[in-house]
């Protein structure tokens, strides 16, 4: 999700109006993902959508730190250990059938939560674990993610996100204290009429005709936007679904979701416009009931176009997918030290709850119980049968040290006077690189820089579909801005160290920096700022190599090695497999 | 309980059906593997089978779901026990399970644990069945496999594969039977899976959204209708259901003695000669699942025709990955099927 265009009083209406649809039936719309820039503002929004709730619907918030037990029922630990006997607790999401649950922090739940919170949305009931397992309990919920992330690389689930049929952005028209364009009695009145909603094929034709010219594969994405068209309709007191309620739906529900825009929708404003590409196909009459023409199709589709501008994630290229590569395992997104895992070599123990994941060590439980045991007095009715008295807070698990992967991040120069085809050789070594990452699960990202600034191609990532997308796509030419490629890097390198991975960084460059900071041409500037950076970068750690792609050795070259800390390679007359062979020369774990 | 989406709805996604029913015609096919993007009707699939596949008979009372006519050897220790003492096992009938496996499950969670609870309060030493109990005899689903770590990965591929679960651990020593279906999906744009995993795997299937927009928006009407009616749709599909299951009957009691003529062997393995997979996994899922097909389509004898059906998704992810080859698997495997077998 990215920022959006939107004027601040569309987006307001549009925040409204998903406010007061979902409210109508949130389990059948799934949820929302919101994003705000102040916590007050979605707050503001979870206060409107709860006045406009049915009575008595629940409303419950998620630690996103909260153990299976807790969140899908089981055992009461502390009353079991208590009273002696099994005492089962419901799981909050059992608690919360039929209303709404609120993720905060969305984007930084466990690949683990975000599982369990998916096969909920599907299956509509919890099973909960221990001794009350096999009786699944009804948990129809809708999810409500509060995404704080920023940008692309921190954003909630895709597997989360796509079944939930609202991504909002709130800007900050929607603190004001202006009042609701819907009241309670407006949804309930909605409520009793959805289900008596009509759409006919022509819309639904329509609006499945948008998602594909904007890329939005998942089919699930389409269901929503007529959901919510019917939703709209229904807020609005029919009971038929008009032109006007699919613009609504496709601004709300496909807008956000478009991955790119078709060449046609930039002109699509203008009436002599080309059609986009699917309402050419040629149309089989006696299959279709009620089709309207093409002409007519042809307008509805610009009209919905028109109303998802303002909903359309900035930065979208045209006709471009962009792919959205996630580093594996629980430790990717979740930011989690190492040390937390599950598995791996043990250094210890510490106090804490099995169940949250963590394995009991069994001898240090009760080593921790042992002290205490004459203090503690025997269970009522348990008398001589419970040899050892064991608390929740004498729970010690096992401090597991995984071995960390490597993340490779390649920077490189693709300014002009790196020669041109010395891209190719980078390509061809960091594919080489890529395959072997890919053996040992390394991750790898893509750093270019030419023109005024340095670019992320790749975000780190071990899918290597994605990588060689990013490597055809490297353009060339233009000046060498070094300290913006140098600062991508750090970022970067300070990302993947969060998830415990050590990191290399590889430039390719012949050093000779000419854009400063700020994206101004001047050398004396531009190298000032290039050596500030470096030493930054260097304050790091971690393994560095420049490989010098200049004729000959260069001095400048050298002393920007010494700035980075890094280790230096003349090859003048480098190829791939020498690129190669020096980076897995110096990768922390040695060669593959 | 909500009332599944019916598995003869599902437009579309031919491959991933076929792949999904031979399974339950022959279990021994090995795992499914379903790769692709998000809103594929992955998930729709898998759990729609429950309520799909003929319901099983199960006795009474055990925590493994033991088939009560099953040879003695194969029931778990609890149901051998009875067997043993002349017992007469009672069984009910109970819908093939259908168990989700969450991606950050502990190992505990999956194989079994000490039951802490009862370890605790009572001090007796006891066995808390894990997923891989419950998925017995039915399906274990890992929604983005991709993303699962690799140590149990190998292990659900492992129980899978020999039907058994063993326990060692924190001093309980159980083992039960285990025999599942593994199914998993995943997007491959979002991390890929080790070959050495893959290659585990008995049938892979890529999904794509339709860009046909006639399909498209016949499985938006679809869905719509099944949101505002779900019994109703159901009770819609039921008969095109019974009639999968019907099939998938018939071709359980003839798959095992199915023929599988000598020249259709002989193409099988040059086949994987062909596209170079190593191994004899490739040759035994190709040749196992060309004979569920056979008895799926009611045919006398497994044919060559069978055989080009199945290979991609018998064989497209035993392939060897050349980094810098766009070639996708998928072609390379259908070239060499149209080499040997003509177009």
């Amino acid at each position: 999700m990215a920022e959006t265009v939107a004027s601040s009083l569309d987006a307001r209406t549009q925040a409204e109006l998903a406010a007061a649809v979902l409210a109508i039936d949130p389990v059948g719309f799934g949820g929302a993902v919101v994003r705000a820039p102040r916590a007050d503002l979605a707050e503001a929004w979870l206060a409107r959508i709860r006045s406009l709730l049915a009575e008595g619907t629940p409303v419950a918030r998620l630690p996103i730190s909260i153990p299976d037990d807790r969140l899908l029922g089981g055992l009461d630990l502390a009353m079991t250990l208590a009273t002696g006997r099994p005492v089962a607790e419901r799981g909050l999401l059992a608690r919360t059938d039929g209303g709404l649950v609120i993720l905060p922090c969305a984007e930084r739940a466990s690949d683990g939560l975000i599982a369990r919170l998916t096969s909920v949305l599907d299956t509509q009931v919890t099973a909960p674990r221990g001794p009350f397992a096999g009786e699944p309990q009804p948990a129809r919920i809708a999810v409500i993610a509060l995404d704080e992330g920023d940008g692309i690389e921190e954003r909630s689930a895709p597997a989360l996100t796509d079944r939930l049929a609202f991504h909002l952005i709130l800007g900050s028209a929607h603190g004001d204290a202006s009042p609701s364009l819907f009241s309670a009695a407006d949804v309930a009145a909605a409520r009793s009429r959805l289900p008596k909603v009509a759409i006919a094929s022509a819309h639904i034709a329509t609006l499945v005709t948008v998602a594909i010219a904007f890329g939005i594969d998942s089919l699930r994405a389409v269901a929503f936007a007529v959901r919510v068209a019917r939703g709209i309709a229904a807020l609005d007191g029919r009971t038929q679904v008009t032109d006007d309620d699919c613009q609504g739906a496709a601004a709300l529900v496909l807008g956000p979701r478009a991955t790119r825009i078709p060449a046609t929708a930039e002109s699509a404003a203008d009436a002599s416009a080309p059609p986009p590409p699917a309402a050419d196909e040629p149309r089989d009459d006696n299959a279709r009931d009620e089709m309207p023409s093409p002409e007519e199709m042809r307008a509805l589709e610009d009209l919905m176009i028109q109303a998802m501008r303002t909903t359309l994630p900035i930065g979208l290229t045209i006709d471009a997918p962009t792919p959205t590569p996630r580093q594996g395992g629980s430790a990717g997104r979740s930011g989690e030290d190492r040390s937390g895992g599950l598995r791996g070599r043990q250094v210890g123990t510490r106090r804490g709850d099995p169940r949250g994941g963590g394995r009991l060590d069994l001898l240090e439980t009760l080593r921790a119980a042992a002290p205490w045991q004459r203090l503690r007095p025997p269970i009522a009715g348990q008398e001589g049968r419970v040899s050892v008295r064991v608390r929740p807070d004498d729970f010690r698990i096992r401090r597991l040290i995984e071995p960390a992967g490597t993340t490779a991040i390649f920077v490189v120069d693709a300014s002009g006077s790196a020669a041109l085809h010395r891209m190719a050789e980078a390509k061809g070594a960091v594919e080489l690189l890529l395959a072997e990452a890919y053996s040992r699960r390394d991750a790898v990202g893509l750093i270019a820089f030419r023109g005024t600034a340095a670019e992320v191609l790749l975000p780190p990532t071990r899918a290597i579909a994605a990588a060689k997308r990013a490597l055809a796509a490297l353009p060339g030419g233009g000046g060498t801005p070094l300290a913006s490629a140098i600062d991508r890097a750090r970022e970067l390198v300070v990302q993947a160290r969060r998830t415990g991975n050590d990191t290399i960084v590889v430039f390719l460059t012949d050093a000779r920096a000419n854009i400063a900071r700020d994206g101004a041409p001047g050398r004396p500037q531009a190298e000032a700022d290039a050596e500030a950076s470096a030493s930054a970068l260097r304050a790091l750690g971690g393994t560095t190599v420049l490989i010098d792609t200049s004729p000959r050795a260069s001095e400048t070259a050298q002393r920007m090695a010494t700035a980075l800390g890094a280790r230096y390679v003349a090859l003048p007359r480098t190829d791939a497999q020498g690129i190669h062979a020096a980076v897995s020369a110096a990768m922390p774990r040695g060669p593959a | 309980m909500r009332i599944p989406f019916p598995f003869s709805a599902i437009v579309g996604q031919d491959e991933m059906k076929r792949a999904i029913l031979l399974t339950a015609v022959d279990p021994t096919i090995g795992g499914v593997l379903i790769l692709g993007h998000r809103g594929t009707a992955k998930s729709t699939a898998v759990r729609a089978l429950p309520a799909l596949l003929p319901p099983m008979s199960v006795v009474d009372g055990c925590r493994y779901g033991c088939d009560p006519k099953a040879p003695t050897p194969r029931l778990c220790a609890d149901c051998q026990a009875r067997v043993g003492a002349d017992q007469k096992l009672r069984a009910h009938k109970a819908p093939v399970p259908v168990v989700d496996l969450p991606l950050g499950a502990t190992e505990d969670r999956v194989v079994g644990a000490l039951d802490l609870e009862r370890a605790l309060t009572r001090g007796e030493k006891a066995y808390e069945p894990g997923l891989l109990a419950r998925a017995n005899r039915g399906y274990l689903y890992v929604d983005e496999i991709n993303l699962l770590e690799d140590h149990l990965v190998d292990l659900l591929l492992d129980v899978a594969a020999t039907g058994e679960n063993v326990v060692e651990r924190e001093g309980i020593s159980v083992r039960h039977p285990a025999r599942f279906v593994l199914v998993g999906s995943g997007n491959p744009e979002e991390g890929d899976l080790r070959p050495q995993l893959l290659d585990r795997f008995g049938l892979s299937v890529e999904v794509t959204t339709t860009t046909d927009l006639d399909q498209r928006v016949e499985v938006i009407k679809r869905r719509d209708a099944y949101d505002r009616d779900p019994e109703g749709f159901a009770t819609q599909w039921a008969e095109a259901d019974a009639e999968a299951r019907r099939q998938v009957e018939r071709a359980r009691k003839k798959v095992d003695t199915l023929p599988v003529p000598d020249a259709v062997l002989r193409t099988a393995a040059q086949l994987c000669a062909a596209v170079g997979t190593d191994g004899v996994r490739g040759e035994l899922a190709l040749l196992r699942g060309a004979r569920a097909l056979a008895a799926y389509d009611g045919a006398r004898q497994v044919t060559t025709e069978h055989l080009r059906v199945i290979a991609p998704s018998a064989l497209r992810h035993r392939l060897r990955r050349n980094v810098l080859d766009d070639v996708g698997s998928t072609v390379r495997v259908t070239r060499a099927v149209t080499d040997l077998l003509g177009g």
